[in-house]
């Protein structure tokens, strides 16, 4: 199966990833060479076969529903590349 | 020094022969006279002599462990409170850990040194250590060459000696193949084993931390520490952990080797597979039985594996976003813009790739054939690997298909990186525990034996895998110049 330029830039845009635009040729190719791969897959006919999301079959561990954190909030936006007020701040969404 | 085994390190700690400072000083001069192989991307050597001098302290007044003062490095996955930990990627070139992963703090807690955080494939994707922000990793036994990835810093310290042993994560091989190509120990444990959390995520369902080091004893010493349940981590075991040092001397009479005949089919290059053979020989006279088994859906593992290793990292990937922590793009017109730009110039070409990839095998019309099929080509192979380890105690083949192959030799063709992963992608889909172990040289390079147990058999393999290193010595083996 081949992608196209055109699906590499669909995909790079649901994935909110910049590709330079000379590098559209070598992801296209790249992709196309891994989904051939993937592809091998279907030969094997996997009809009632349960999917495996655990490698040990266990389901997630729960926990009351408890506070058991402090709060951090200066401690972790002492990283971020900007701040105000305890916000965090982005280009303006809403004129 | 450096090439003396934990316990004979922590025996001159206390006779007295050296101070852990010292033995510190003499890891830190190697880092610097070793500085061409770039196994390290942070030194932190002012913490390292204030955790030595403390460690000192501890050994005086009797409270140290058998780790305390031992100088070890943290592959730089592991976050590391006010250390720099990059992934390996200028996406998080600028960020300082917040607090530290569960490993970090065992391995604190037990008075270890921390020397510094060690290179590796950006975001642990990579074979080759090729992938790194911070440049190639150069294997000790031939500097033209690669040292495997993704933890490739990590084997390439402990081989030259420049940590006495080291942490490792593993997705699809990332300690069992540069710990063979070289010529080190390592071990991926059970999945659940060894706690995830603070360990950047690629693949959550597949990512395993484990140690890397001279020997099997070097490498029980670790996972003793590393090892157990944490409330942190919701994928964490909450089992006991066996004493892994204890169960070392157990004679091997009467152990049952499992040969999957598909892991020495075409592709395997001849030299190693006499290595293998070799080893496997060793265990007969060892009191060992060897039958053959088989894996028959073998062949589908790379391709499952890509799948969902891909899917998994493209949500994981997703948090790294340009407002929280991380990279940041200059001048951002909107937000969509500051999403992509930031994210196109941190990320390199092969983790794109793979965002990629896994965006698109998720995507609406897609997810039934690709991650779903993947999931369910994941439980035949987990089932190959029960039927297989119901006939036998421990199956064995070779890591790698060949020897480290030369820098810059695969990176033009991603796939053909992507199929040498073939003996060791199948065991992270079926979440079982393998190690890889130095079983000889091919051309003056090393070649690494795999053991491959149940679930939760770390025990038994670093047992089988310690009484085959009491009669054989191909782990003491240095590169030359590194001795």
């Amino acid at each position: 199966m081949s992608l196209t330029a055109d699906d590499v830039n669909k995909i790079a845009h649901l994935a909110r990833l910049g590709i330079d635009s000379q590098d559209i040729e070598s992801y296209t190719k790249d992709l196309s060479g891994m989904l051939d791969l993937m592809t091998q897959m279907s030969k094997l006919d996997t009809s009632g076969i349960e999917p495996m999301a655990h490698p040990l079959d266990q389901v997630q561990r729960l926990r009351a529903d408890a506070v058991t954190e402090a709060d951090q909030r200066a401690h972790f936006q002492a990283l971020a590349p900007q701040v105000a007020d305890g916000l965090y701040l982005v280009p303006k969404v809403i004129e | 020094m450096h090439t003396q085994s934990i316990s004979q390190l922590a025996q001159s700690l206390r006779s007295g022969a050296f101070s852990s400072v010292e033995l510190t000083r003499h890891y830190l001069q190697r880092i610097q006279a070793h500085q061409a192989l770039n196994a390290y991307i942070t030194v932190t050597e002012a913490q390292a002599l204030e955790a030595a001098a403390v460690a000192d302290q501890r050994l005086a007044d009797g409270t140290a462990t058998l780790l305390t003062g031992i100088p070890i490095a943290q592959k730089d996955i592991f976050c590391t409170l006010g250390v720099k930990t990059s992934c390996g990627s200028k996406m998080l070139d600028n960020f300082i850990a917040p607090y530290n992963a569960t490993v970090v703090d065992n391995f604190n807690q037990a008075g270890a040194v921390s020397l510094g955080k060690l290179n590796m494939d950006e975001f642990a994707m990579g074979s080759s250590n090729e992938t790194s922000f911070y440049g190639v990793v150069r294997n000790p036994w031939n500097p033209d060459t690669v040292p495997g990835g993704s933890s490739g810093g990590s084997a390439v310290a402990v081989a030259a000696g420049l940590a006495v042993a080291a942490t490792g994560t593993d997705t699809g091989g990332s300690i069992r193949q540069p710990a063979a190509l070289c010529g080190i120990t390592g071990l991926k444990p059970t999945y659940g084993r060894v706690s995830r959390y603070g360990m950047i995520a690629y693949a959550s369902s597949l990512d395993q931390g484990g140690p890397m080091a001279r020997s099997a004893e070097d490498a029980a010493v670790l996972l003793q520490v590393m090892a157990g349940f944490d409330g942190k981590d919701s994928t964490s075991a909450d089992l006991p952990v066996p004493d892994y040092l204890a169960a070392l001397n157990q004679p091997l009479s009467g152990l049952k080797i499992g040969l999957p005949k598909e892991f020495f089919g075409e592709g395997l290059d001849s030299g190693v597979a006499e290595v293998i053979m070799a080893a496997v020989a060793e265990y007969r006279n060892l009191g060992a039985q060897v039958i053959e088994v088989s894996m028959p859906n073998l062949n589908l593992a790379i391709p499952a594996y890509y799948v969902i290793a891909c899917a998994e990292s493209s949500a994981n990937l997703s948090r790294y976003d340009g407002v929280r922590f991380g990279h940041r793009c200059a001048n951002p017109q909107d937000l969509t813009d500051l999403y992509t730009r930031s994210r196109g110039e941190g990320f390199g070409k092969e983790v794109k790739r793979r965002i990629l990839m896994g965006t698109y095998a998720l995507s609406a019309g897609y997810y039934d054939a690709y991650y779903l099929k993947a999931q369910k080509v994941r439980r035949l192979i987990s089932q190959d690997f029960q039927q297989a380890l119901a006939q036998v105690d421990v199956i064995m083949s070779p890591v790698t298909p060949t020897t480290a192959f030369g820098i810059g030799e695969k990176l033009a063709d991603p796939i053909a990186m992507y199929l040498a992963d073939i003996y060791t992608i199948a065991i992270n889909l079926a979440g079982v525990p393998a190690m890889s172990i130095p079983a000889g040289l091919s051309g003056g390079l090393p070649v690494g034996l795999q053991l491959i147990g149940n679930h939760f058999s770390e025990a038994r393999l670093l047992n089988i895998a310690h009484q085959y290193q009491q009669v054989t010595d191909w782990h003491t083996l240095t590169p030359p110049g590194f001795a």
